[in-house]
């Protein structure tokens, strides 16, 4: 377990390190989350009075977006270099690789979620620094990072992987974007809890069965 | 090259004169619906082709699941041809619940679980096709789309509870009844027996459908065998 662990935190370290040093994940999303805030500004007119209501919506759509980019580029990086090669030949459980890179996944769209949030206070004046919608992005993150890097390992191994990604990713992660987006305007709207608990719930079930799916099949997505 | 087995072409001759029938019950035995009228017979292929759609489905996952452990080549085939059936009923059930929609519901669409299901359903496998288009290696080919095909049903059942906790207009047709639901409607005798008929019909129609296309895929295989080994 002490190994498991070590192997996996090796992965994790090995991505914010290699992040540190090119910043190219890290501009790439955060630039692009940025744009997509600004293309719902005009697109959707946010006023004052339809903000409150549709502020979860363009949160969770920039955070499912600039997402797909990490996701794509974190492992497209890997296949480039050979660094996947690399990785597999270590004589370690397959699974930690793929939680440590679920993990620094995972660490990536939250510092995102960083970014945007102030600006989003800053540009809207909608107070986001709610415990319970911070809990949902967490949550929310973690479901969508689990079948998102496990769909992104498949995806690069193709021939259009750029494109293919987001096609796989979507249809699979709706109930994921559903529960955040409700939970989320449920958090921020002060409804009464047992409002938000079903979609609470609903957002954990996907959450712990992904990640366990996730688990289960990642052998066979890098086996050679 | 192998003739047609026997069996398919019975099982042929069994679906063909099945969904004859079926449609003769439809259209000849079930009574008109009183309030609805004639658009309601839309229902016993609606729901029958709903059927071999969530049928296909599920033999995928377990062809996926099959192929996983035991790394045989036709288990990728009854997956593929799976998907590829439940795709087009499921289509044919998403556009025949549309027409019935139209006059009951007054419109084509609505957001309710099990349109939004099926939908995104459709989506998946639509990308567990693209999945296939983008890799040439038959074997990565059958491994990816085994485990997509799997990773992929998992999601339905959430999707549809994801949906559901908004309030569904969509009768449901086996078990309850939901006064919100709108143009639900109690079966006769008749409407019943028209109902298990198309079912049936439909099933065998999907056996062997998928009989076709695991032969199809077998002969395609031989056929880029006998090809690899002309070029060598």
């Amino acid at each position: 377990m002490n190994a498991y662990l070590r192997t996996l935190g090796a992965v994790v370290w090995k991505d914010l390190a290699a992040e540190w040093r090119s910043r190219e994940l890290i501009s790439s999303m955060g630039v692009f989350a940025l744009l997509v805030i600004f293309i719902f500004n005009f697109a959707l007119d946010l006023d004052p009075k339809t903000r409150s209501s549709v502020m979860s919506g363009v949160l969770w759509a920039t955070f499912i977006f600039s997402g797909t980019l990490g996701l794509n580029r974190s492992m497209a990086i890997e296949k480039d270099r050979g660094c996947l090669d690399g990785l597999l030949l270590a004589p370690v459980d397959r699974t930690a690789i793929y939680f440590g890179k679920a993990l620094a996944n995972m660490i990536f769209i939250l510092a995102i979620a960083a970014i945007v949030l102030p600006v989003c206070f800053i540009l809207y004046g909608v107070n986001l620094f709610n415990p319970g919608l911070l809990l949902v992005i967490l949550l929310g993150v973690e479901g969508y990072v689990a079948v998102g890097t496990l769909l992104a390992a498949m995806a690069v191994q193709t021939r259009t992987r750029d494109i293919l990604l987001p096609i796989l990713l979507f249809p699979v992660a709706i109930p994921v974007l559903v529960a955040a987006v409700k939970a989320s305007s449920g958090f921020l709207a002060a409804i009464p809890m047992e409002e938000i608990t079903p979609w609470l719930n609903l957002l954990l079930v996907f959450d712990v069965v992904f990640t366990a799916a996730a688990f289960m099949v990642f052998d066979y997505i890098v086996e050679e | 090259m192998k003739t047609q087995p026997r069996g398919l072409l019975y099982l042929d001759i069994a679906a063909f004169a099945a969904v004859a029938f079926a449609t003769y019950m439809v259209f000849g035995y079930a009574p008109v619906e009183r309030v609805m009228g004639l658009v309601q017979k839309v229902f016993y292929f609606h729901v029958a082709a709903g059927w071999v759609g969530m049928l296909g489905y599920l033999a995928a996952v377990v062809a996926g699941v099959a192929y996983l452990v035991t790394r045989k080549h036709n288990w990728d085939l009854v997956g593929l041809g799976a998907i590829e059936i439940g795709l087009v009923f499921m289509l044919i059930n998403i556009v025949t619940g549309s027409i019935w929609a139209r006059p009951i519901w007054n419109t084509w669409w609505t957001w309710d679980p099990r349109l939004t299901t099926a939908t995104i359903m459709e989506l998946v496998y639509v990308a567990y096709l693209m999945l296939r288009g983008g890799l040439e290696d038959p074997e990565r080919r059958a491994r990816f789309g085994a485990v997509y095909a799997i990773i992929g049903f998992i999601s339905v059942p959430l999707t549809f509870f994801s949906i559901r906790i908004y309030r569904t207009i969509h009768p449901l047709v086996i078990g309850g009844s939901d006064p919100t639901a709108n143009g639900s409607f109690s079966m006769t005798p008749a409407m019943g027996q028209t109902f298990a008929v198309s079912l049936v019909a439909f099933s065998f129609l999907f056996a062997a459908l998928l009989w076709h296309r695991i032969r199809l895929g077998q002969l395609a295989h031989q056929v880029e065998q006998q090809r690899m080994r002309l070029t060598q």
